[in-house]
Formats: C-alpha cells, structure tokens, sequence
C-alpha cells in the first residue's frame, strides 16, 4: 500500500530506509518537514537516529559531516538561503570528501513563497563540483535519496539533493522499498585520513586535483543515471526538461496530445552525450528549468545559439515557478480564455495571529520610535517579519539571518541614533549572537530587542536553541551589562511598563538588550490540546 | 477518470482536513493523487489554496492548468472567486457562505453572490449553521466535503470511511459527529442541485 507523503516526507522516508544515523537541518520553508517527519517517525530501533535541530545550517552541515567522517550515514537539510550560510562547509567537504554516505538536501523556493530571493542551487553544485540530483516526483525523490547515499559512498564525495517548493509542500502515493524493522546502519568507522580531512594547502591542492580528475567520471556517471532519460518523439522541436519541469512538460504533452521528443533530466552535471542526441534530433531545442536558466545559458553559449528558446529569450518567463500554463504557451500552443478574477477581489495578506506578543510588542515600539525624529527599525527573518506589514510598519528591513544586528550596529557607526534592531529567539540563536558580539566590542549605541516567544514559530513551531532565561545567560555571557539586559512580558496590561522599558534603553548610549518574553500563542495552544507533544 | 479541485480558504481555516480526507479516499480507490499544498509565511491568516489532483492514471504536474478545475471547493465565499481563472467551462463552485473578514475592503455580500451566480450552478453552503446543527461549529469542513461530495468522483461510502479513519483518534463520538456534518452537506448539495 502505498503512503501519501510530502515530496520532503519522501526524502525523509528514503534517508531513513538508507540507515542514516542521523538528519541534522535548521527550519526553513520549504524543507523543514524532511526534519519533521524523522522526529516523528524514526521508531525505536536499536541504533538512536539523531533528529534534534541545528542553531544553524553551518552547524548542522558540520555534524553531518563528522558524522560521515565517523563512517556512518548523515542527511543535512536546508532551504536555499540556509546553503549560503553553510557554503564554507559545503564548499569545502567536497576538497576532503566524505566517508559515510552524505547527502544534502537543499530546497529552494522560485516565486519566493516564503523567502527573500531564488536562488537556484544548482549553482552551488556546479561551483563546488559535487553530483546534484534533481527527482521529477515524490517516488522519484524516495528512490533516488536511497541510490545518492549508495553513490555518496562510491564516489566519497557529498550529493546534493535539490528540489523545489512544489514538490516539497505535495503530496502523492509512494511506496517504500525497505521495512522500519529491515534498515540497517552503518557501522562506526571513524575515517583518520588528516591526508584529506586537513585543508592545510599541501593537502587541498591535491585533493582539489583529485576532485577535477573525477569531473568525467561524474559526467559519466550521470550519462548511465536512471534520472536521465530520453522520451523519443517526432517533430523539429525537442524539450530539455530538468528537474520538476519535466511534469509540466509531459502535462502539456499529454494534454494537448503532442509528441515532441523529451530529454529529462535529474542527474547533473550534465549528460552530455544525451545532450547531443537530443540537439541533433531536432531544429530548436525548449530548456526548461525551474529556478535560474542555469544550463540554458551554458548551452547557448556567449554568442547565443538561436535554436535554444528558454527563460532568456522570454520563451518562458525570466522568473518565477513553471507550470504547465507557461510551457503550454512557450510550446506555442494559443492562451486558453478563462474566466478573469473579478474586479471586486481583494487583496488578504498574511497576518500575525489574533493574541500574538509580537502585536503588543510593536504596538509598545511604535509608540516609543514615534517620538524619535530617526525611527528606523533593523529587523530579521520570522513570523515578526509580519510588523512590516499594517497596520503595524514598525520595522524597515529584513535581509538574511541575523542581519538586524550588524546592520543597526552598522548605522549607529554612521551616526544613526536610534539604532534598534528587532530579531526572533531562535534567529538570534542561528545568527545574532555574534553580531551582537561585534557591538560589545565597539561599544556601538544599539538597542537589540529579542521578541522570545519560546520557539521558532514561523515554521511552524520547532524547538528553538534557546530561549528565556538561557537568553539573558547567553547575553550576559557576551557582555551584555546587567543594567541595560531587561526582560519585559508583551502583553496589552504591561504596555505602560513596556514603554518606558523601551524609551530607557533606547535613548541610552551603549548596547542594551529588551527581552520580550512571552510563548507563541500557537504552540501554547498545541501543548495544551496535545500535553505529550511538548519534547 | 481525472478530476481537478482547487480548495480555497484562509490560513487557519483547515481546509486541508478536507484534503486529507479526500487523499486518504482516493487513495483506497485505486486512484492516484497529487495535493500540493501552503506552508510556511502566507498560511498566516493569508489566503490560502490547495491543488488537489485524482485519476485513474498517472499524474504528472502538482499544479492545475487554468480552466481545467472540475471544482472550487472554498470554506470562504470571496476565497471562492479569486481562483476563478482556474475553473473549467463547465467546472462547479461549491463554497461556504461565512464570510472571514480580516483586511480592509472587503466586498459586500450581494456583490459576492453576483459573481457566484455567474458560474454554473454554484452550491452555496450555510456551513457554520449546519455544522453547529451536527454537533459543533467545528465541523463545518465535513459538511463542505460532504456538499462538494457529488463533484469528487469518489463513492460517498469511501469518503465517509476516510472520515472515520482521519478522526478516530479523537474518538468515536468525533467521528460520528464528523459522518453527521458530511451527510448534512450532502444533503443540502442534493437539494440545491434538484432542478425547481
């Protein structure tokens, strides 16, 4: 019987089914219920499955690593941004290689539905020279997360799985391969090969050889792969279809009964022989790609290949997620009429929630900036990110991770005062703490509020690093003076207190941090209905 | 055998309950399925969609083409409407009545009500009335299931199992009460589409 699982269920499932010893990953949409699913489902087996969350992506990448060095199996997940914070990690364990089988699974998020660029991972892999896998479907997704730790181990060197939102967040039937009670972990085999694993340049320049001498070996690898396969057809126009672009183009084909032939693609880098096969066959070649016209542009070349249509000659839009409606259009088949939205629709953007701290929080902020002739707020990733919008407007960037610090810190060097930064619990965990070291150290006129509502809530409420009176600890420790480390409870019956709280730290030269301490309403919620569910 | 739901509401408002139901249904039919869903920022009181895809063969995109839903399954009555483009010629809407006003310019009811009327024959649903009529407010989400049943292309016996299945864990007399709201949509769906 197949199970009805999330494409990000599916590459925990798979993992799980390798023997992997242990997930590690920081939340982020979308791959944050790869994680989620190990939580609830590793079992009781015999050999622990370590499933616990990361402070950060760097982090988590380097305990996967350790692990693998260790000779056991490790899966690190990330949302794309999360991968630009374990690059150096990343980059780098494709120099030493790896011992057990890693696979890092990276989802990104064209059209932006819950992040600030789209980036296209791919990228990533190309530039540290890894294999990358890009499965089409949720049962592709479970087999093929079972074959990368099986060639992870073969070639020694870290896979990168790289899906996309859609499959992510959709769920379809899959069926597994291996029983909870059959998985089999690896044995400890702790790796001693400083030859590899000590990046001092003697060793890096040779093991960087040895990466560039495998480039055809991997080529080769990916022209024999099962995830790269051609759809024969008959016509002028052929289809090159990687990743989950490949479902749009076989909806088309299906729909509109065409025949065109297809080249998928799921295995990078590229298989080149059926490339060619491929561009030999017919006059002009469709590249369609979900995220960046990454290979688009590498087949067109810089004097440009006419007979290539894609994202950059607008065949397919320049941005944004594909779906059959756009390849539908780029094969030239005509617009369909629909039905239009009609004139009355408004607008219903996302809100914080009814009863959450972080509406008192801002109502208390809005009211103390209001009497500064500067009011800029630096704030950060989370559900307060949502401050930006009304009717609160209380904050005034939001950049990557931890950035509210540094750059409040940045613009009281400028001479901006007030400089008052706005960050969640668990992204001052991931990313604040050193930040706010730098103003420690410059005595920067700063005021950092740490909106602690005891979890990471944006998504979806997993366990934060720390929180409450860790938090003060962590500050304290840092260099935060006592004096100026207050702890306030946003609630509408504090909010004169809040105020003033607020206007005394703001207006006081030197670095100060207001803890608001109040849970998230949401997950308050939950442990109430579900007593258990608090781990 | 394929049929194409789009299912419309707002963040917090549980329409994928109803996915989970129809998933788990089509599922024990044989059929093969693809939800794609929201996570993540826009879930929060923002509007919030779900493609859900059922047929006899393989399915290959998680998203619907426009103008191919056979159906616009939406648990608010302006949710309802900004998927339109979306609906097949022929395709039906099947919405709730209770409106969720959390922004600023919200249209008025009557003009909401003009552009159902212009679809074919859209089943409007008193559902927080009729689910109170069940047992609880909280199951106004069966009987929007059980309203859009007649347009699922799955046995009402194999949805009504699904439910018992999904809410057996909160106890028999839940489930019971969820079979109750489910029939009570079926009912008034019935009803409404009996030519007058």
């Amino acid at each position: 019987m197949k199970q009805l699982l999330l494409g990000a269920e599916a590459i925990a499932l798979g993992a799980l089914d390798a023997g992997i010893s242990g997930v590690y990953a920081y939340p982020g949409t979308p791959s944050t219920e790869i994680t989620e699913y190990i939580q609830k489902n590793k079992g009781d087996c015999e050999q622990p499955v370590h499933s616990t969350w990361s402070v950060n992506e760097k982090t988590a990448y380097e305990a996967a690593l350790g692990m693998s060095y260790a000779g056991r199996r490790s899966l690190v997940c990330m949302k794309h941004v999360g991968l630009n914070v374990a690059a150096d990690a990343f980059i780098n364990s494709a120099i030493t290689g790896v011992n057990g089988g890693l696979v890092v699974a990276v989802a990104d998020d064209p059209s932006m539905h819950s992040s600030q660029n789209e980036q296209d991972s791919r990228v990533y892999g190309k530039f540290a020279m890894v294999p990358v896998i890009e499965p089409a479907s949720q049962q592709e997704l479970y087999d093929a997360v079972r074959y990368a730790f099986d060639f992870s181990e073969s070639i020694k060197l870290p896979v990168l799985l790289r899906l996309t939102t859609r499959l992510a967040h959709s769920r379809a039937g899959v069926e597994s391969a291996v029983s909870a009670v059959s998985r089999i972990q690896k044995t400890l085999n702790a790796l001693y090969a400083p030859e590899r694993f000590v990046l001092m340049p003697h060793n890096a320049r040779r093991q960087y050889n040895n990466l560039l001498g495998m480039q055809d070996k991997l080529e080769e690898d990916s022209e024999n792969s099962w995830l790269n396969r051609l759809l024969p057809g008959t016509g002028t126009i052929g289809v090159l279809a990687f990743g989950i672009a490949f479902n749009y183009v076989m909806e088309v084909r299906e729909a509109f009964g065409l025949d065109y032939p297809v080249l998928k693609v799921g295995h990078y880098p590229l298989p080149r022989k059926k490339i060619d096969a491929l561009f030999n066959s017919c006059d002009t070649i469709l590249v369609a790609e979900e995220g960046y016209p990454v290979y688009e542009e590498l087949l067109r070349g810089y004097f440009g290949n006419t007979h290539i249509k894609g994202r950059l000659d607008g065949t397919l839009p320049r941005a944004g997620e594909l779906n059959a409606d756009s390849v539908a259009l780029a094969l030239g088949l005509a617009k369909k009429e629909v039905i239009p939205v009609p004139a009355i629709m408004v607008n219903r953007p996302p809100e914080l929630c009814k009863g959450c701290g972080h509406r008192d929080l801002y109502e208390a902020l809005n009211t103390v900036m209001s009497s500064h002739e500067q009011h800029h707020v630096f704030s950060d990733i989370g559900c307060y990110t949502l401050g930006a919008l009304a009717p609160y407007n209380a904050i005034h960037t939001c950049v990557d991770m931890g950035a509210s610090i540094t750059m409040a810190k940045g613009a009281a060097d400028a001479g901006l005062r007030p400089a008052v930064a706005v960050i969640g619990d668990s992204t001052f965990t991931h990313s604040g703490m050193t930040g706010l070291l730098d103003a420690i150290n410059d005595h920067s006129p700063l005021t950092v509020i740490i909106a602690d509502n005891d979890t990471t809530a944006m998504t979806g409420g997993q366990n934060s690093s720390a929180n409450g009176s860790r938090l003060l600890d962590i500050c304290r420790g840092l260099g935060v003076e006592d004096a100026h480390l207050r702890a306030i409870i946003p609630l509408k019956s504090h909010l004169a207190e809040n105020i003033a709280v607020l206007m005394e730290e703001i207006s006081w030269e030197g670095v100060s941090v207001v803890i608001a301490q109040r849970e998230c309403i949401e997950t308050a919620a939950r442990k109430k209905r579900n007593p258990a569910a608090k781990a | 055998m394929q049929i194409n739901i789009i299912l419309a509401g707002v963040g917090g408002q549980g329409i994928l309950t109803i996915a989970a139901v129809i998933d788990h249904a089509a599922l024990q039919s044989g059929l093969t399925v693809r939800q794609a869903e929201v996570h993540g920022m826009s879930q929060r009181g923002g509007a919030v969609q779900s493609h859900l895809r059922i047929s006899d063969r393989e399915i290959y995109s998680d998203l619907i083409a426009e103008g191919t839903a056979n159906l616009i399954l939406s648990v608010e009555p302006l949710e309802a409407l900004r998927y339109l483009p979306f609906l097949a010629p022929d395709g039906r809407i099947v919405t709730s009545t209770d409106s969720f006003i959390n922004m600023e310019g919200y249209p008025t009811m009557e003009q909401i009500f003009d552009e159902l009327h212009r679809t074919n024959h859209p089943v409007l649903v008193n559902a927080a009335e009729l689910a109170r009529e069940a047992g609880s407010i909280r199951t106004s989400n069966m009987v929007m299931l059980g309203a859009a049943a007649p347009f699922i292309g799955i046995a009402a016996e194999t949805l009504e199992a699904s439910i018992e299945k999904l809410f057996q864990a909160k106890g028999a007399d839940i489930a019971a009460m969820n079979i109750r709201a489910f029939r009570t949509g079926q009912a008034l769906s019935q009803l409404q589409a009996t030519p007058t």
